[in-house]
């Protein structure tokens, strides 16, 4: 991974649409969607930090509302600041010409990324943007090298650098290797706060990947609670009828 | 039947009069009642029922998907996650096509392993086996038809591959390829001819070869693990003594066999829908984007064990057409397999080893096939790939020196 981290900072593509399949050690999210407080959390953060470019366009207020326990009252102060109404779903007022001019690319919707990335990998990725004077933000990322996404929640963490070390392969090879991130600004959160608030967005962005996930797993139990009465019954059954059978 | 109370007469009465004019009670004595079934059948002779069952939830539930998917390039992905998020039961609709899609492919593997096992496709049953060949073709082709309906990114770019292989073929190839797609490349009007296929065409040729499969079944008598043929010993009043009637004694038995591969299934509907990325995988939740292509495409794991062959050869005429015969050759098994014993209890190491082998470079293959290719695992591809077509290539020699042992008269059960 770090090759082609490397070789994607020497040429600056302007954009690497595809994920580093790399990471490998990764931190784990640890998120829960059945918290309904970092679920509330992680709504906020995502509609204050992240839905000015993102949207989220399969996912409606009034689901959010229902599943995160917010009146219609709660939602429309608090969450929509740009749909009108409760039945809206999460869409981006930046135009998506306007993105892709931007951006080199028009911000992906976030409905379904957690599905597709993994909590970990977004857990990884928000919390490892690091300095780097030759891309045009200012910033990369470790997981998603030469990312077009700015480090937006840069006030909160603070600013840090990567260092590396210089490691030999099997082949006797030097390699620069990533060691480890330093501060060099000190952001408005401490670094444990700073995880705490990505975790709520994760967990958000976990839940709005599948809103269904917690009631599908109860209605689960109560349905193989069921199975295994019809298990024996039917194996009852079997018993009686094959008592004729020597 | 006793006509003592009026509603039994009732019914009695109407039985008669379908039976006048339909062959109602006939049919159900020859295929449930008065359909002798050997009675030694063990776990491995579950997976024909399941096959059966798993069929009717992708029918059932693949007609309500119908009622609210759209199948268009603009649309398809965004009407999935309307059945997920806003149509009522969708998800569990959709969770179960998905699952029973894997489902009936364990299933199916399951059941043509019994085959081998038990001599299942020997004769008389030859027919009964291309039959069963026929559907696992058919299943392919549904199974990677449907694959292309939500638009995700694999679906698209694992179309993109599949199809672009028909393009190794000397002269007609990119013309095939055209017309198989539509298309100069996957699109709207491939989603839309896909679906037609998947939804129609497809399914209509499955549920005939299934009737022919289970027709040419009754007619011969199941096989069972003994590989006795239970016709051979018939009572005075003609009923194989080793036999029990299908209904009620199998259908009983099936519906406790149903019951925990239903755990099984549900477990995977409700607790684990996407089973770690090899039933749903991970890339497929983004959209499909012709412009950028995933840094790793790979089939979904049931056609993997193909797709490893495929890969393990160097040129790509080469790996398609040792593809299609890794299927074609299995239509050949009732002929390349000249033992005069048929289950794998009476026949000796020259079967067990070869079949163990067999089945294990299979494994390996699909689990190779998963993989982004490196030369090691081109190599252990290639391993699988020789052992795969040496098990069938040997097979018309081995069968004749393999030392059998004695096979009974009638079959071995203890109550």
């Amino acid at each position: 991974m770090l090759k082609r981290f490397l070789l994607v900072l020497l040429l600056s593509t302007p954009l690497v649409g595809v994920a580093s399949s790399g990471g490998g050690h990764l931190e784990k999210a640890n998120v829960d969607v059945s918290n309904t407080a970092s679920l509330q959390r992680g709504a906020r953060n995502f509609m204050n930090y992240c839905s000015g470019c993102h949207s989220a366009q399969y996912v409606r207020f009034n689901r959010l509302g229902a599943d995160l326990g917010l009146s219609e009252a709660q939602l429309q102060d608090n969450l929509m600041f740009a749909a009108e109404r409760p039945f809206d779903t999460i869409q981006v007022a930046m135009p998506a010409v306007d993105a892709k001019r931007w951006f080199g690319q028009p911000p992906p919707d976030l409905s379904l990324i957690a599905r597709s990335r993994g909590a970990d990998w977004l857990f990884g990725f928000l919390t490892s943007f690091y300095q780097d004077d030759t891309r045009a933000t200012g910033m990369n990322n470790l997981l998603l090298p030469g990312a077009s996404m700015p480090h937006v929640l840069w006030e909160l963490q603070g600013i840090q650098r990567a260092v590396y070390r210089i490691e030999n392969d099997a082949a006797g090879n030097e390699h620069e290797v990533f060691d480890r991130f330093e501060h060099t600004t000190a952001g408005s959160m401490s670094t444990e706060e700073y995880k705490e608030f990505v975790r709520d967005i994760v967990t958000f962005l976990e839940y709005i990947s599948e809103p269904v996930k917690l009631e599908r797993i109860q209605l689960g139990i109560w349905v193989m609670f069921f199975l295994l009465v019809f298990f024996l019954f039917a194996y009852a059954l079997k018993k009686e009828y094959w008592k004729d059978v020597h | 039947m006793s006509t003592s109370n009026n509603e039994q007469g009732a019914a009695k009465r109407l039985l008669d009069w379908v039976d006048a004019r339909f062959p109602l009670t006939k049919m159900i004595n020859e295929h449930a009642a008065q359909y002798y079934a050997p009675k030694n059948f063990n776990f491995w002779y579950l997976f024909g029922v399941l096959s059966l069952v798993v069929l009717v939830i992708q029918l059932l539930t693949g007609i309500f998907l119908t009622m609210n998917y759209k199948p268009s390039a603009a649309d398809a992905f965004a009407s999935v996650e309307y059945i997920m998020r806003d149509v009522q039961w969708g998800w569990l609709i959709r969770y179960i096509h998905s699952t029973g899609a894997s489902a009936f492919f364990i299933v199916v593997y399951l059941h043509m392993f019994r085959a081998l096992l038990y001599g299942s496709f020997k004769p008389p049953r030859e027919l009964l086996w291309i039959f069963g060949m026929l559907i696992y073709l058919v299943l392919m082709g549904e199974a990677f038809m449907g694959y292309l309906l939500p638009w995700g990114q694999m679906s698209y770019w694992g179309a993109q591959v599949i199809t672009s292989l028909f393009g190794a073929i000397p002269v007609i190839g990119d013309s095939l390829v055209e017309w198989i797609r539509g298309d100069f490349y996957i699109s709207d009007i491939t989603l839309n001819r896909f679906f037609a296929l998947h939804v129609i065409a497809l399914p209509l040729v499955l549920i005939f070869l299934v009737v022919a499969h289970i027709l040419a079944l009754h007619e011969v008598g199941s096989n069972n693990p003994d590989g006795v043929e239970i016709k051979n010993t018939k009572g005075p009043d003609g009923i194989p003594l080793d036999g029990i009637a299908f209904h009620p004694y199998y259908s009983v038995k099936d519906t406790v066999g149903l019951a925990v591969f239903l755990m099984l299934f549900c477990a995977v509907v409700f607790f684990a829908p996407e089973m770690g990325g090899y039933f749903l995988e991970h890339a497929n939740f983004e959209p499909a984007n012709a412009m950028k292509t995933p840094e790793h495409i790979a089939p979904v794991w049931y056609f993997t064990p193909f797709y490893a062959i495929l890969r393990a050869v160097p040129d790509k005429l080469g790996g398609v057409i040792l593809m299609g015969a890794a299927i074609i050759v299995l239509f050949l098994l009732p002929w390349l397999d000249r033992s005069p014993v048929r289950s794998i209890r009476y026949r000796g190491w020259l079967y067990k080893l070869p079949l163990g082998l067999f089945t294990a470079a299979f494994v390996m293959l699909g689990y190779l096939g998963m993989q982004a290719p490196t030369p090691t695992y081109t190599n252990l591809a290639r391993l699988g790939t020789v052992i795969y077509f040496a098990f069938f290539l040997l097979l018309p020699w081995l069968s004749k020196v393999d030392k059998t042992k004695p096979v009974p008269e009638r079959v071995t059960y203890h109550a």
